[in-house]
């Protein structure tokens, strides 16, 4: 069993090889003249105004939590396609069940307006 | 039938092989990058009546080689207030996942290797599925983190914007291809292209159109491409997540959204098309669907235009989401009755 995921190993070592030989590369061979307008974060050429560790809009945070919560969901339902055809009719009214216990969820986070974006 | 392949009955073997397969498969996807980018600017070119490259070699063929050389001799700036570690880590936190997703793709049957079955697949994971979400999940982080690291307003932004997006469409196209595994019963995809194996008719695509069309959309917009391009948006955010990179940290990012358009295609071509069956050999009728994909998605670069914000979260959450489970119960109904 785990020799199916030697290979996967490789891959990724091959994969990072690449992508820090190709940046060593660049930093090696490419020129190094800095100055202090240069580094400085881009903004357009006009001076910089604030910083950017500031606040960011909730709304990123309540997809990012429904996410957490619908992806759970969604991985629940993996297994159970998998065995669907041996589940049967059973198998159809358990997940039936499942999935409207999930709409009601979905249903209350639509009307108190979680999706919306303004 | 002869014996399978595996570490336990020739280990030498098994080895050489596995390293060969990698190491073809690596350079194919590279190789394709490459000319992805080409083929990418010669038909948006055409499309938009102009000629795209044409000066570097004949019909601008070397353009990808002499683009690579120039992003290897160019200065690597990181900027005074980045977080030095994360800005470096960030390119290669996108690149490698979206390049290893490739392992579970199978691009043929079986081959016969000193008396052993090999199958033309780097590896067969029983989760194969589960695999490719999970990689598809990594690259968010990178994203993010390149639009923290860099300590620009826009990378910050693009970063976020990004992260909301993706794991929006990854639940969608998660729910989407539930279905498909209704009728295949497992998750591995040597497991779904056999289960496709019959004729034209068996494949996916025909029994399950819907999860199709949402399975193409919102991988569209989880690879980030036009018209889900709100990251990079460059009309309002410079060039969202990756403004401060240059030199080859830009080309990682670059390289690494071609490879998911790549990965996305072979996936599609996979669960719905019955990935390398085909009247060719097995890899070439991978890569034709492969290049079909990509041919339609550089075609929706050059036709639709960017959608607001409010509209693709609007889709994700309200169009897709309850479309995919309706299919699921469809297919549920249909199954059973």
């Amino acid at each position: 069993m785990l020799e199916s995921y030697l290979p996967i190993l490789v891959l990724i070592t091959v994969a990072l090889l690449f992508a820090i030989g190709s940046v060593t590369f660049s930093f090696l061979f490419g020129p190094k003249k800095p100055s202090a307008v240069k580094l400085a974060p881009y903004e357009c050429g006009m001076p910089l105004i604030g910083t950017a560790r500031e606040r960011f809009s909730v709304k990123f945070y309540i997809v990012a939590m429904l996410f957490i919560l619908f992806d759970i969901e969604a991985v629940f339902l993996y297994p159970w396609a998998v065995m669907f055809k041996r589940l049967g009719m059973f198998g159809f009214i358990e997940m039936g069940v499942f999935i409207v216990i999930l709409l009601v969820g979905y249903v209350y986070v639509w009307k108190k307006g979680a999706l919306e974006w303004e | 039938m002869s014996e399978m392949l595996s570490l336990s009955n020739d280990p030498l073997l098994f080895i050489s092989v596995m390293v060969a397969k990698i190491l073809a498969v690596f350079l194919v996807v590279v190789l394709i990058v490459a000319y992805a980018t080409y083929a990418e600017r010669k038909i948006i070119g055409r499309m938009q009546t102009r000629l795209g490259p044409t000066m570097t070699g004949p019909l601008g063929l070397l353009q990808p080689i002499a683009d690579g050389l120039k992003l290897f001799f160019k200065e690597d700036i990181i900027p005074a207030q980045s977080s030095k570690l994360a800005f470096i880590l960030a390119p290669m936190m996108i690149l490698v996942p979206a390049f290893i997703t490739i392992a579970v793709i199978p691009f043929g049957g079986m081959i016969t290797v000193g008396g052993y079955q090999v199958p033309l697949q780097i590896t067969d994971l029983n989760v194969g599925i589960l695999y490719i979400l999970a990689m598809a999940g990594l690259g968010v982080y990178g994203i993010v983190l390149a639009g923290w690291a860099s300590n620009n307003k826009y990378s910050l932004l693009g970063g976020v914007r990004s992260a909301a997006q993706m794991v929006s469409y990854e639940l969608a196209a998660g729910l989407a291809i539930i279905s498909v595994f209704m009728l295949s019963e497992t998750l591995s995809l040597r497991g779904i292209v056999e289960a496709q194996a019959g004729s034209v008719m068996d494949w996916y695509i025909f029994s399950q159109p819907l999860a199709f069309c949402l399975f193409v959309i919102t991988s569209l917009a989880e690879i980030n491409r036009t018209p889900f391009d709100l990251p990079e948006a460059e009309t309002e955010l410079v060039s969202g997540f990756c403004t401060e990179y240059s030199s080859m940290k830009y080309a990682l990012f670059f390289m690494a959204e071609y490879a998911n358009m790549i990965v996305v295609s072979a996936i599609t071509a996979t669960l719905f098309l019955g990935g390398p069956a085909g009247p060719f050999p097995g890899p070439i009728n991978l890569l034709l669907k492969v290049f079909f994909f990509m041919f339609l998605f550089i075609w929706i670069r050059a036709t639709f235009p960017r959608v607001r914000y409010d509209q693709l979260m609007f889709m994700g959450w309200k169009v897709f989401l309850p479309l995919a489970l309706l299919n699921i119960v469809i297919t549920g109904a249909v199954v059973v009755f």
